[in-house]
């Protein structure tokens, strides 16, 4: 089989499943490009490729480059790969844009990952709690960290079965250095399957709403090293603060104004000690075991070291 | 979410007699909105730091509008706080606050040059807490660690220009180059800082009178 063959053939596998397209008429655009027109071959396949993913109406990323792998959440480590997971949903989030359709946590034994579903993709909707094989995932990094995309090519099959989900826990010993904007008494939207925070009065999704309020804490933990973002959820405030949703929303309804409750939060917990253990999703830590640092430090095996140096 | 949230500036920890010292400041690039940086004398930027003390006095400095000085004391020397109308929740912890009280402050490092020419560093809060002892202990210690880690770093950096010829497996140490250009004054000297600072602790103290008596 000639170079120009194999090429056409690649490319026209690619997107069997999207046009239906001959080898032959990929092989000719091919030659055009290389034999007439002397241009190099990746360039001249580039050119190809684009061609057909604009008669398809695709993106590049909804094309897979080749057969994907099925692999476990530990394994990513590289952007831009193809793979097959299977997974469980952990916690679905509020997609920020309208381009995507669902994100949230993926979970399987060796740890979690964020997945992103883009809308375009027109694909079903994976619910919380689910356990689903997805085919065809790709890959991607942002600043050190993995996530997986899902696209028009992913196939995702639910399984009828359930999956332990390995906690990637992290334990974090350090100063609690800021408290951030949406914390204190929150309000969400009542919407069923909607647990949206509301601005302003008003849901990205459902629009203006009454809402529900709830209690929790956005915070930077920081042990001088790294500077770690945790969320305490409504029980984990309550536990930290000694202040009940119900009191809370007391203190603002006499206040007329739900920023009290963040600010009483603020003075309580800003500038102490803590430690935090709790899984990791994305760039947050969630608070589930809380410790505040009031013991004495050991100073003694320092002070050896100190004078040893 | 904006960028500065994704790469948050880690609160360093450092005792007041390094922080004085840290009077070169620089940034990474010529963006505008570039983070600033305080040059550690033992090796290391910081953009930000965590620091708990004991507030031992307050004063508004300001000529038309509030400007609060607090006077924040370590073991190893003091830190000067101001905060004015930009910093509303400092500056009115400052105002309402009686010393003496152990206070916790997140803050920026400032510097400014007097008319003789010295350059003086300061700490701009974000804000501030009054802790109680327990927690100023817990953060002599940290504090002490992480300067330590510092310290450690420098001098394994400079082992290695000293003897180049051993291969150049050592990390390189962008900072402690920048503090041995910048700055005269002798790491050894913020170790002993350590030293004295952990001995001030009560704990150890004490444990230093029983073995004397033992």
């Amino acid at each position: 089989m000639s170079d120009v063959r194999q090429h056409a053939d690649d490319i026209h596998e690619q997107f069997s499943d999207h046009l239906d397209v001959d080898v032959e008429d990929v092989e000719e655009r091919l030659t055009t490009l290389v034999d007439e027109y002397k241009v190099p071959m990746d360039e001249a396949r580039r050119s190809v490729t684009n061609h057909y993913l604009e008669e398809a109406g695709l993106e590049r990323e909804d094309i897979s480059s080749g057969d994907s792998e099925a692999a476990t959440i530990e394994e990513v480590d590289e952007p831009e790969e193809w793979i097959d997971l299977t997974a469980k949903v952990i916690e679905l989030w509020d997609p920020r844009s309208d381009s995507v359709a669902q994100v949230g946590l993926l979970g399987d034994p060796t740890g979690t990952i964020k997945f992103t579903k883009w809308a375009k993709s027109e694909l079903p909707a994976l619910e919380e709690g689910g356990v689903y094989e997805l085919r065809n995932v790709v890959t991607d990094e942002y600043q050190g960290r993995y996530s997986v995309k899902l696209n028009s090519t992913t196939v995702i099959e639910e399984r009828d079965e359930d999956l332990e989900v390995g906690n990637d826990t992290s334990e974090i010993e350090g100063a609690l250095v800021d408290m951030q904007s949406g914390s204190g008494l929150i309000k969400r939207c009542p919407e069923e399957d909607c647990t949206r925070v509301l601005q302003n009065g008003r849901c990205n999704e459902h629009g203006e709403g009454e809402g529900e309020f709830d209690l929790r804490i956005k915070a930077v933990v920081d042990d001088g090293i790294d500077a770690h973002e945790v969320i305490f959820d409504k029980d984990a405030t309550e536990d930290l603060t000694g202040l009940s949703l119900e009191e809370a929303k007391d203190m603002a309804m006499d206040a007329l104004d739900t920023t009290v409750v963040a600010d009483e939060i603020r003075a309580d917990i800003v500038g102490t000690y803590y430690r935090i253990e709790g899984p990791t999703f994305g760039r947050y830590v969630l608070a589930d075991d809380v410790e505040e640092l009031d013991g004495p430090a050991d100073a003694e095996e320092l002070l050896i070291k100190a004078r040893s140096m | 979410m904006s960028q500065s949230e994704l790469t948050r500036e880690v609160a360093r920890r450092v005792f007041a007699s390094e922080f004085n010292d840290s009077t070169y400041a620089f940034k990474e690039s010529d963006d505008e909105r570039a983070p600033n940086y305080a040059l550690l004398p033992t090796g290391d930027r910081a953009n930000r730091v965590f620091v708990v003390g004991t507030l031992t006095e307050t004063e508004d400095v300001g000529d038309d509008s509030e400007y609060w000085r607090g006077r924040v004391v370590d073991p190893t020397g003091t830190f000067f706080v101001y905060a004015g109308q930009y910093q509303p929740e400092a500056a009115s912890v400052l105002r309402d606050t009686e010393p003496p009280e152990y206070v916790s402050i997140v803050g920026k490092p400032r510097t400014y040059e007097t008319d003789d020419g010295t350059v003086n560093v300061s700490l701009r809060p974000e804000s501030i807490a009054v802790v109680d002892d327990e927690t100023r202990d817990r953060w002599v210690v940290e504090t002490a660690e992480r300067t330590l880690d510092r310290i450690e770093a420098f001098e394994a950096w400079e082992a290695e220009q000293e003897a180049p010829e051993s291969g150049s497996t050592a990390p390189t140490n962008e900072y402690a180059e920048m503090a041995r250009e910048r700055y005269d004054s002798p790491v050894v000297n913020y170790r002993n800082d350590v030293i004295q600072a952990l001995e001030s602790l009560e704990t150890v103290a004490e444990n230093d009178d029983l073995e004397a008596t033992a």
